[in-house]
């Protein structure tokens, strides 16, 4: 039997299996220990909540216990990951002061309260954010950056204004080349690059661009950027800036650090490069890659014999998934899943499929290919930063 | 009060106890605080210590350090290049003589 501290890195693992959940939520759990080194992680307690695996404290940065992706294809406001760059973030927010500022290359500089915002054409969509180094912790060679697992993604129904609604009623000037997003977050240090991004004129004018003050039907967390975010689907989500009250028309391209220097990736098909050395160019790091996971069998699980049902969800950057097979014998054989609910191409699509296991050791595999047909590569791919990571996801069980 | 007037009068308070309780978002007009847990992890014990939190802990919490790699590839030139990146990418004002101070207690604690 499983002692308490092993049943937490287990936990910490990826674990979800049906009776994972119900330790989970009753132990006053302390730590877990992701499968790569160096990988023990505390877990803590914020306000708005669960008790999520802390990265780093201040600023802070939070991401969601595996187990969660189990339980739905809607990641909980209370379980979602947080990320944050520079450690001066808004403590205290009064929704009915708060404004947002439009302005640069427009007609009409604009300053619009929340309520202005809800009182707009409302847009909803479900869409997943995930951060850009999201399982930077397994790649291989490793290299510098929060060391995170697979769980700062997340999938949630988002409310609120399209982009377009707001810069039409701003109108745009002729020559506008970018619009720039600044968060009410910052440096301590003002010889710190304040963290701004930005779009393309006619990416921001796209409609499904969103400025959402809903998350899930509630109001965003607070660490999730209330009262309003920046909602950029099929983008990772180093573009979903949080604490929004600053949009910038400009006519130029924006070449601040976090535009020019980070968040850049090889430029190639590939996104990637020999591991170890440097690309000769780069481009801001922009759609997500198409991932697949299952979520119902853990790292080193012990299973019985026969009959299994494996679970999981797969994603991509915005065409939708087309298919998800799975391979209980290292991928010597495919097998196509059945697909779940559609929510809609930015969204975590589900998959079921039951699979028989004879004794021994087994490696289950999982691989999607989108609709646009982008299939997930067998060989992981490498660059600098450890941005994109969507090998093939293996996980290895022994069945008796 | 008729039975009919009392009975639109409770449908109609009903209707507004509905209505208030499907608005969660309406609490949003109240200013609201945050409140971050206290920050418990420290710098380990080392050579410099001193010098590392005095440069270090202004923008970041120890944990940044904590969580990265281990191994012999995570020594001295690692620790030299995410010193740097401090200084040139985030613009840490960090004294010329200071620097290989703090390379030295990181290579040689984490």
């Amino acid at each position: 039997m499983l002692d308490r501290r092993d049943m937490l890195k287990r936990l910490g693992a990826g674990l979800a299996l049906g009776v994972g959940l119900a330790p989970y939520k009753a132990l006053a759990l302390d730590s877990v220990t992701m499968p790569f080194g160096n990988g023990e992680r505390p877990l803590v307690k914020y306000p708005q909540k669960r008790p999520m695996i802390g990265i780093t404290s201040r600023p802070p940065q939070l991401e969601t216990p595996f187990p969660v992706f189990n339980d739905g294809p809607i990641t909980p406001n209370d379980a979602f990951f947080v990320r944050y760059h520079l450690a001066d973030i808004p403590l205290d927010i009064d929704p009915a002061t708060f404004t947002l500022e439009i302005k640069g290359k427009v007609d009409r500089p604009l300053r619009l309260s929340l309520e202005d915002i809800k009182a707009m054409a409302q847009t909803e969509i479900i869409a997943v954010n995930q951060c850009s180094g999201n399982s930077r912790g397994f790649v291989d060679p490793r290299v510098a950056g929060g060391q995170l697992g697979h769980g700062a993604m997340g999938n949630a129904r988002w409310r609120g204004v399209s982009l377009k609604t707001v810069l039409d009623r701003a109108g745009v000037q002729q020559g506008a080349k970018q619009v720039v997003f600044g968060g009410m977050d910052g440096p301590v240090s003002d010889r710190t690059p304040d963290f701004a991004k930005a779009l393309d004129v006619d990416h921001a004018r796209d409609g499904e661009v969103m400025l959402a003050h809903l998350m899930n039907g509630r109001d965003l967390p607070f660490l999730n950027g209330f009262p309003l975010r920046l909602v950029v689907p099929g983008y990772y989500g180093t573009y979903w800036v949080k604490h929004l009250n600053e949009i910038t028309v400009i006519d130029s391209t924006y070449d601040n650090f976090w535009m020019k220097t980070a968040y850049r990736i090889p430029d190639n098909a590939c996104a990637c490069v020999e591991p170890g050395t440097t690309p000769t160019a780069t481009v801001p790091i922009s759609r997500l890659n198409v991932r697949s996971f299952i979520t119902n069998v853990p790292e080193g699980a012990q299973l019985w014999r026969g009959g299994k049902i494996l679970k999981g969800i797969a994603f991509d950057g915005g065409t939708g998934i087309r298919s998800v097979d799975v391979s209980v014998d290292g991928g010597e054989t495919w097998t196509d899943t059945r697909l779940g609910r559609d929510y809609g191409r930015y969204a975590f699509r589900e998959w079921r499929m039951l699979v028989r296991l004879g004794a021994g050791a087994h490696e289950l595999k999982v691989r999607a290919t989108s609709n646009g047909g982008e299939v997930q590569p067998t060989e992981a791919r490498w660059n600098p930063a450890g941005y994109m990571r969507n090998v093939i996801e293996t996980v290895r069980v022994t069945v008796s | 009060m008729t039975r009919s007037v009392a009975l639109a009068l409770a449908t109609s308070i009903g209707l507004a106890a509905s209505v208030c309780a499907y608005e969660p978002k309406e609490a949003t007009a109240k200013p609201r605080s945050y409140e971050l847990p206290r920050e418990t992890i420290e710098f380990k014990p080392g050579p410099n210590l001193d010098v590392v939190k005095n440069n270090c802990l202004a923008c970041h919490s120890a944990d940044y350090i904590a969580t990265q790699p281990r191994g012999p590839k995570f020594g001295k030139d690692f620790w030299q290049a995410e010193v740097n990146k401090m200084i040139r990418a985030y613009g840490a004002q960090i004294d010329e003589a200071d620097i290989g101070k703090i390379v030295d207690y990181l290579a040689a604690t984490y």
